[in-house]
């Protein structure tokens, strides 16, 4: 079940199933033109008679914009447009489905250009087209905007304050089915099952705590990026990159009041996304000033703005109150969930609330979700949406609740493990999953075996945690065509944006059904007039669901194969069979014709053979992990480093174990990030002081060891291979793991992130 | 009125010519005036290492650099690393270990790289991290781009290392803007 770290590239990692393909490593399809520099990424295009642009963003967290004055930006010489929020077509107060949360749109054109307020520093109030980039960041020093500056509301608590400024006038919250206005609470739902009360009433002991957690940011290293088109006969292209060209058409269409038919998206290569690619941001803003000037423009933010106007994912609050019974029984469970949405509704406190008591079986819970508007910029979606915070606090409390019992971590855990069966504190059942199998697995690790020096150099302290995490993984709309190549290789088309690897992973599960290596299956991701209609990539779906689309084409493939065998031997297509890549009549083995020798006769047979897969899956199977990290602490300096880390994830079905390691490896750095280090700084004002990376620090080549991977195979039932989500789990548990591990290294329980240097040195001191 | 310059430079072992304005980076040097956007833009400060490339015996940050500086050197970049007789073994490695998810790093990451190879072939993991903090990647974790590395440290010949490289020295010029 365990696959080795490494082992030779076209060699099975696991030796319990015969597939010829999947498991293997070959290298990925668009790998040559990524370490060559010839990939093109969204900023790398060109167009003839292109223009520059570049954004006036508030300085105000807060503030009515009273007026704009662009006559002198609109008189330089180079300028071609300049545009303000009148400019933006009035987009209607709909939602749209954007696969993963709807968004109003009104909202979402404010967004991306304010009209009369803006509700976060950085938001977009005007922007430039002109001869080159100098002549329009020029031109944005000559725009005047007369503001009034309102008092920022930072955080959650602030929000909720009495007297507190609303944001948004026109809310209306949703106070458990009931309208709220002059508030900054968009929403207040609750999951509720069994009786809670008595669940507490019997428990033996009880354990509550509130955790709270700082806004941190996706951080791709790709700035977002946006090129557009607006021609005569009312059509919009667009070049950008983004993790979904249908979803960013849609929302594109919606805030310009056009259908969506009219707008072509063209994904360009993508410099990482998790989640915060999938919101449009310049691409609107750049077809307006194209509208205007009658050229193609181009917008690329800069690294500030990315912090200060993207992404981030909510800080918060989680209240988690869990009861046992004297024998370690979970018995009751009930978790308050507070999540700042930023500027406008929409955080991701509903994934939380999907998450939190995900890991176990437990009979009575209550999970109450609190999504609430402050001064931030308007949160995206974050690798596991809300996973991470929730586990942040269930795990915490697991971990006391398993000291206090004097019980191990791991027997305590796998007694109340959720399995086959469970419901989900939020309403679904369980199918097949992996979680006691990861406890299990976790519980053999080399890394779990071996013995820990409490005691490091210089009067450093280490300690070892380990915590769970969860993340159910969504299905939805992929579509892929595969057309056969007379030289018996197949060209596969896709609409799912390649973020790390996909390509390859859903070209493999093509290549196990046509029985031809990975490598003569050729995928391409093309724009959205060029296949149907595909959901993001992100909510682990890629995979998954794409991958199921190219196993249905590939299957329909090989029947219209199967005819055109028979057609040459003159039989029935019954009576044609296939196997490891071999068509054959089934009543005279001496027939047989391998997928490349058919091909080449698809000429003499009836033309061309190509096929479409088309899936709108609803449920995806969810994913568990279990990380261990081991941790020193220096108390001369409260600075903790990690000494080493193991995560173990069921995958389901590894497709391309390489990349199935590298995205638990990639999220479990991401989780070490947001434990150790990242946090916005926010000012009295409300702006962000630290939009750099020297200032948001992020986990560097030498803050880290190796990651270790354990990656389990528990198939999921509903996918042809197996295959389960894979990455966003991995930044579920590592925040609390942690916070785990510094306990046992120094004997506090740190339930706000980031347990930064400063805030050890406090607790340190505080426990003297 | 600013007006351009006329520089001349070795880029990737061929002599080229180039007006451009005396404020543009190396980086936009490259990428809009050249036309090779092979080398990367994650930040334009100093601070994640895209936009890494090759200024005569030393790596730079090429947004910390202005275009005019590289008169009369040589630069290498991404696109430099390759030859007509194949990929660089750092490229083949970072492929076969798969060293990148997304990509947008890569390039910065591979001449980084080859810098300290040149330098110093055996490079333990712990050496290879100290040189590499200056490049971020937010999507692998490092694990498989340090892999690599250490593949091709390990396999290498010390011989290949000219007299120039082995000097290579880790990011200095980059004025900061
Ligand atoms: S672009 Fe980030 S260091 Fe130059
Ligand atoms: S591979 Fe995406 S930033 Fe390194």
């Amino acid at each position: 079940m365990v696959a080795t770290r490494k082992p030779a590239t076209g060699r099975p990692v696991n030796g319990k199933h015969n597939y010829k393909v999947i498991g293997t490593r070959p290298i990925r399809h668009d790998g040559l033109d990524k370490v060559t520099g010839r990939a093109i990424y969204g900023a790398d295009i060109k167009l003839p008679g292109l223009a520059h642009g570049a954004v006036l963003r508030s300085p105000h967290a807060h503030a009515i914009i009273k007026k704009v004055d662009t006559s002198r930006a609109e008189k330089l010489a180079g300028v071609y447009a300049v545009i303000t929020g009148a400019d933006m077509p009035k987009a209607d107060n709909r939602e749209v489905d954007l696969g993963e949360g709807a968004a109003n749109l009104k909202w979402a054109s404010n967004n991306v250009m304010a009209d009369d307020k803006v509700n976060y520093r950085g938001q977009p109030v005007a922007a430039v087209a002109a001869v080159d980039q100098n002549t329009a960041l020029q031109a944005l020093g000559l725009i005047k905007v007369d503001y009034e500056v309102l008092p920022a509301v930072r955080d959650v608590r602030e929000a909720m304050a009495k007297g507190a400024p609303v944001i948004l006038s026109g809310l209306v919250g949703d106070d458990l089915g009931k309208k709220v206005k002059n508030t900054n609470m968009a929403r207040h739902f609750r999951h509720e099952f069994g009786n809670l009360d008595e669940g507490f009433k019997k428990s033996k002991l009880v354990v509550e705590h509130e955790y709270e957690l700082a806004t941190v940011h996706q951080g791709y290293i790709e700035p977002h990026n946006a090129t557009a088109q607006w021609t005569a006969d009312n059509r919009v292209t667009v070049w950008t990159s983004t993790q979904g060209a249908f979803a960013a058409r849609r929302q594109i269409a919606g805030i310009l009041r056009l259908d969506d038919s009219r707008v072509k998206v063209i994904p360009l290569e993508i410099g990482g996304g998790f989640g915060g690619k999938i919101p449009v941001y310049g691409e609107p803003v750049a077809a307006v000033l194209s509208r205007k000037c009658a050229r193609p423009v181009k917008l690329l933010m800069d690294r500030k703005a990315v912090f200060e106007s993207t992404g981030p994912t909510p800080g918060g609050t989680v209240k988690v109150k869990i009861g046992v019974d004297a024998k370690g029984k979970m018995l009751a469970a009930d978790a308050d969930i507070r999540f700042e949405s930023g500027g406008y509704p929409g955080s991701p406190v509903g994934a939380g609330a999907m998450c939190v008591f995900a890991a176990y079986n437990i009979p009575n819970t209550r999970i109450d979700g609190y999504d609430i508007v402050t001064n931030k910029p308007k949160s995206a979606a974050y690798r596991a949406p809300g996973s991470t915070h929730v586990a942040f606090a269930t795990e915490g409390v697991v971990d006391e609740i398993a000291e206090k019992l004097g019980m191990d971590k791991i027997d305590f855990r796998m007694m109340n493990s959720a399995k086959e069966g469970t419901r989900r504190a939020d309403g679904p059942i369980f199918p097949k999953i992996g979680h006691e199998e990861c406890l299990a697995a976790a519980k053999n690790s080399p890394h779990w075996k071996s013995k820990l020096v409490k005691n490091g150099p210089n009067g450093k302290k280490r300690g070892r945690g380990i915590a769970s995490g969860y993340w159910f993984n969504i299905g939805l709309k992929s579509v892929v065509t595969i057309s056969v190549n007379t030289d018996g290789t197949a060209a596969l088309v896709e609409g799912s944006t390649d973020i790390g690897g996909s390509r390859a992973s859903i070209a493999m599960q093509a290549a196990e059904v046509l029985g031809i290596p990975a490598e003569d299956v050729r995928p391409v991701v093309v724009d959205t007039e060029s296949i149907g209609y595909t959901d993001v990539t992100g909510g682990s779906r890629t995979c998954y669901a794409t991958g199921y689309a190219a196993y249905n084409a590939a299957q329909s493939v090989v029947s219209i194969l199967k005819e055109r065998a028979a057609k040459l031997w003159d039989i029935k297509s019954n009576d044609v069979d296939f196997k490891d890549g071999v068509f054959f009549n089934k009543s005279d083995a001496e027939l047989k014709l391998t997928f490349k020798q058919l091909a080449k006769k698809l000429d003499e047979t009836g033309g061309p053979v190509s096929a479409t897969g088309s899936v709108d899956l609803s449920a995806a199977g969810g994913g568990y992990g279990i990380h261990i990290a081991d941790v020193e602490v220096d108390p001369e300096t409260g600075k903790t480093d990690v000494l080493r880390y193991t995560a173990i994830q069921d995958v389901g079905r590894a497709i391309h174990p390489s990349y199935v390691e590298g995205q638990i490896q990639g999220g479990a750095v991401q989780g070490i990030g947001w434990a150790l280090n990242e946090e916005y700084f926010m000012d009295q004002q409300g702006r962000m002081s630290n939009s750099s990376f020297l200032d948001y620090r992020m986990p560097t080549t030498l803050d880290l060891p190796m990651i270790e991977t354990i990656v389990l195979e528990v198939p999921n039932p509903i996918h042809p291979f197996g295959v389960r989500g894979v990455g966003e789990t991995p930044i579920a548990p590592p925040v609390a793991t942690i916070a785990n591990a510094l306990y046992d290294a120094v004997g506090v329980r740190f339930r706000q992130a980031p347990m930064k240097p400063g805030r050890v040195m406090e607790a340190l001191a505080g426990k003297k | 009125m600013v007006e351009k310059v006329h520089v001349r430079t070795t880029l990737n072992g061929e002599p080229t010519e180039f007006l451009v304005y005396p404020y543009q980076s190396l980086l936009e040097t490259l990428r809009e005036v050249i036309g090779l956007t092979g080398t990367k833009e994650g930040c334009n400060d100093g601070n994640c290492g895209a936009c890494t490339v090759q200024v005569d015996d030393r790596i730079v940050d090429s947004c910390l650099v202005l275009g005019v500086e590289v008169e009369g050197k040589k630069v290498t970049t991404v696109e430099g690393l390759a030859t007509p007789a194949g990929l660089h073994p750092l490229q083949q490695a970072f492929l076969e270990e798969a060293s990148l998810q997304c990509g947008i790093c890569t390039p910065g990451f591979l001449v980084a790289s080859k810098a300290l190879l040149d330098r110093e072939p055996k490079a333990d993991e712990h050496r290879i991290r100290h040189w590499l903090a200056g490049n971020l990647c937010r999507c692998t974790g490092y694990d498989k781009i340090i892999r690599a590395v250490q593949k091709v440290g390990a396999t290498s010949k010390p011989a290949r290392a000219t007299a120039a490289q082995a000097t290579a020295k880790r990011r200095p010029a980059g004025a900061r803007k």
